[in-house]
């Protein structure tokens, strides 16, 4: 068999049934399913197999995103990277449907970590699945002095084993050739005859196993009940793995740490870590907050895109419909779909998503992100959080509304509320970061301190309410550390680009919602009718200027107009600090609104929007009652 | 003794890990009730990371100190 994936296929005579993905198959197709660990490389073998058409795609209902390709006349499918196959969260349950619809497993592991890596693949191998194991990272094991009898270990599993070192393409082939001699391997004979039983009810060995498991979605679509064996099939499969590993790995001699094993050591250690912590968000300030924030989208922003395109399509537009008129206002105005939302979409979001992904991903794959989630895990659980809470965190800076989908990885609801409820209330992004840094640099140092101090208060005060008032419990941390390593410039590109696209092509919509909005509103005067109303609220409680409204209502919108309205006012120093905490803690951007419901449900989101109103004006108003 | 208790460098067996979710996690990563483990380090306040082999897993202090661990006798 041989990879040909440029090979177009006119026929549409039936499609593969691919669980729900969107890919236009031969009926009689294989599916060649792609399972292994997080980092063990499978990207690699993906991109060997898949050719140049590639379907990169949110698995339905979820941003999870699932590569397939052809392959020749048969498909090959990425999956999330998983420790086992069940629901414990949204990656095993995209994992878990793909696998269900597997024709074929090439299982990728870790050949220095096959303790933990062969747990999967023995689940894999109960399930009754065809089987190819691609023993990854050999070169890594040499290093270590591991020496991994690779015979016997396809002995023990009753599959093909194929060593390789996918980064330096060698095996490929060889698994590539031993896809054809794919298959079922060494069941657990305890198993067995609960399998059997089980399979007459839901009709396939790898479901049977799912519902023996206890895995309720499996048994809820097959009508019946869960199993409850889940932990004594773990243990004994626990025990097989550490049976078939002791008969097949031997560690030649002790080796001393290796210098990834030392750093990795040394960015945990207390007196190295923190300083350590230090200089990568320094470094990641460096690169989002300056390079990109600053340089590259004062080109994008205001070189291309207000230089270049919105004269560009004025140009267009108004000799059709004037600028002057209603309609023009909305089209080509200052607030016009045509003009500042696409300016604000692809001159500003554009470079600081990509940013932030490219930061993210190279964290990812050197394998410090799980660190920091460890180094940072007792400050946020003290906020009902746990150190993987860092991700959305951190996003947060970038956009929100990026920050808002990715809570979809933490643990618990309760996680999610809490996180969601910080980022809407308590964290500025990128785009009002930067307005907010040009105006409190104009006031000085110590005001600068009281603003960030302020903003931190709220933030630990609002998280540590929410935890003590929210039922339930946050899950606790329990996260594997991957070996350091350096990560790989196309693997990081791909990822961050992929992930960007999926964000933009989320969020786009939203932000054309809200601009049409703000227009409609300035054009019927609705806009300065909304000033007046809340001119006692501006000027009696918040003590600023009665305009401030109007910088209010433009945050509603996009959170960097709502400080950008700021500029133009004359505010003394203490009505800058008084403005900026409440246009900080006041309602998120439109797009990030959207989100808030699309995530949380009308029950949670509504509470958490109108509680950015009275933490914005309430807790504004009483800084105002003290500063002023 | 209590996971939290341990100092980094201390070898231990775990013995008892209460929490399900958890322990079929711990399962899934290589560790069971019976496993020699080493103390990797510990974040102060915060997670303790053990090491068993090559696999190196944090636990938050506050799950660390519901898994019930003996000092090994004799370590190596």
């Amino acid at each position: 068999m041989a990879s040909n994936g440029t090979t177009i296929k006119t026929t549409h005579g039936g499609h593969c049934h691919s669980g729900t993905l969107a890919l236009d198959l031969p009926k009689d197709c294989e599916k060649i399913v792609l399972v292994g660990n997080p980092n063990v490389g499978k990207s690699v073998f993906f991109n060997y197999f898949s050719g140049l058409y590639v379907d990169v795609s949110n698995y339905p209902g979820t941003t999870i995103e699932i590569s397939q390709a052809r392959y020749g006349d048969n498909a090959i499918i990425d999956t999330p990277g998983i420790y086992g196959v069940s629901s414990f969260n949204d990656e095993e349950k995209v994992a878990r449907d793909i696998i269900l619809s597997a024709d074929k497993v090439v299982n990728v592991v870790d050949a220095v970590h096959l303790e933990r890596d062969l747990f999967l693949t023995l689940q894999l191998i109960d399930m009754g699945l065809p089987l190819v194991v691609a023993l990854n990272f050999m070169d890594e094991a040499e290093e270590q002095r591991l020496k991994i009898d690779v015979d016997l270990l396809s002995d023990l599993l009753g599959v093909p084993v194929v060593p390789t070192i996918a980064v330096k393409k060698a095996g490929l082939a060889e698994v590539e050739k031993a896809l054809s001699e794919a298959r079922e391997g060494r069941q657990d004979p305890f198993l067995h005859k609960k399998l059997h039983e089980m399979l007459s009810r839901v009709g396939s060995q790898p479901e049977a196993l799912m519902v023996l498991e206890g895995d309720p979605y499996v048994a809820a679509r097959h009508g019946v009940s869960p199993g409850l064996d889940r932990e004594e099939i773990y243990v004994r499969r626990r025990e097989r793995v550490n049976d078939i590993v002791s008969h097949v790995v031997i560690q030649e001699v002790t080796v001393s740490d290796t210098i990834r094993q030392k750093l990795g050591k040394l960015v945990l250690s207390p007196v190295a870590g923190l300083p350590i912590l230090a200089l990568i968000l320094y470094g990641l300030y460096e690169f989002v907050g300056v390079f990109v924030a600053q340089i590259v989208v004062g080109i994008t922003e205001k070189t291309i895109m207000q230089g270049h395109w919105e004269p560009f399509i004025r140009s267009v537009i108004e000799p059709i419909v004037s600028q002057k008129t209603s309609i023009g206002t909305i089209l080509i105005g200052e607030f016009g779909i045509l003009t500042m939302t696409v300016t604000y979409l692809l001159g500003l979001l554009l470079p600081l998503v990509l940013a932030f992904y490219l930061a993210l991903a190279v964290m990812e794959d050197s394998g410090y992100l799980p660190r920091l989630a460890t180094l940072v895990d007792r400050m946020l659980s003290s906020i009902g959080l746990n150190g993987r809470a860092v991700v959305p965190l951190i996003l947060g800076f970038g956009c929100v509304t990026m920050a808002t989908i990715t809570t979809r990885l933490l643990g618990t609801e309760r996680e999610k509320t809490i996180a969601t409820a910080i980022l809407q209330w308590a964290i500025p992004c990128s785009a009002q970061l930067a307005v907010i840094t040009v105006l409190l640099a104009a006031i000085g140092g110590p005001y600068i301190l009281l603003y960030a101090g302020f903003i931190f208060l709220v933030l630990v005060a609002v998280g540590t309410i929410l935890s003590k008032s929210l039922p339930g419990e946050s899950s606790p941390l329990l996260i594997d550390l991957p070996p350091l390593r350096l990560p790989r410039l196309g693997n990081v590109i791909r990822k961050a680009f992929t992930r960007a696209y999926g964000f933009m092509k989320e969020a786009t919509p939203w932000f054309f919602v809200g601009a049409l909005v703000v227009s409609v509103m300035q054009v019927t005067g609705m806009l300065n009718a909304w000033a007046n109303l809340w001119a006692p609220v501006t000027t009696g409680w918040l003590k600023l200027p009665k305009e401030a409204a109007t910088a209010f209502v433009m945050g509603l919108v996009r959170r960097d107009f709502g400080a950008a309205g700021l500029y133009a006012m004359h505010l003394t120093a203490a009505q800058t600090v008084v403005a900026l905490v409440t246009i900080t803690l006041f309602v998120p951007c439109i797009a990030s609104l959207m989100i808030l419901f699309k995530e949380r449900g009308l029950k949670q989101a509504i509470p958490i929007w109108l509680g950015s109103w009275v933490l914005a004006f309430g807790l504004g108003g009483i800084l105002a009652q003290i500063l002023i | 003794m209590c996971l939290d208790q341990v100092k980094a460098g201390e070898e231990v067996v775990i013995k008892k890990i209460p929490d399900s979710m958890a322990k079929t996690q711990f399962i899934r990563f290589g560790i069971g009730e019976g496993s020699t483990v080493i103390c990797h380090s510990k974040i102060p306040f915060g997670p303790v990371v053990l090491r068993k082999n090559h696999q190196e897993i944090a636990i938050g202090r506050e799950l660390a100190r519901k898994i019930v661990v003996e000092r090994k006798s004799n370590g190596k």
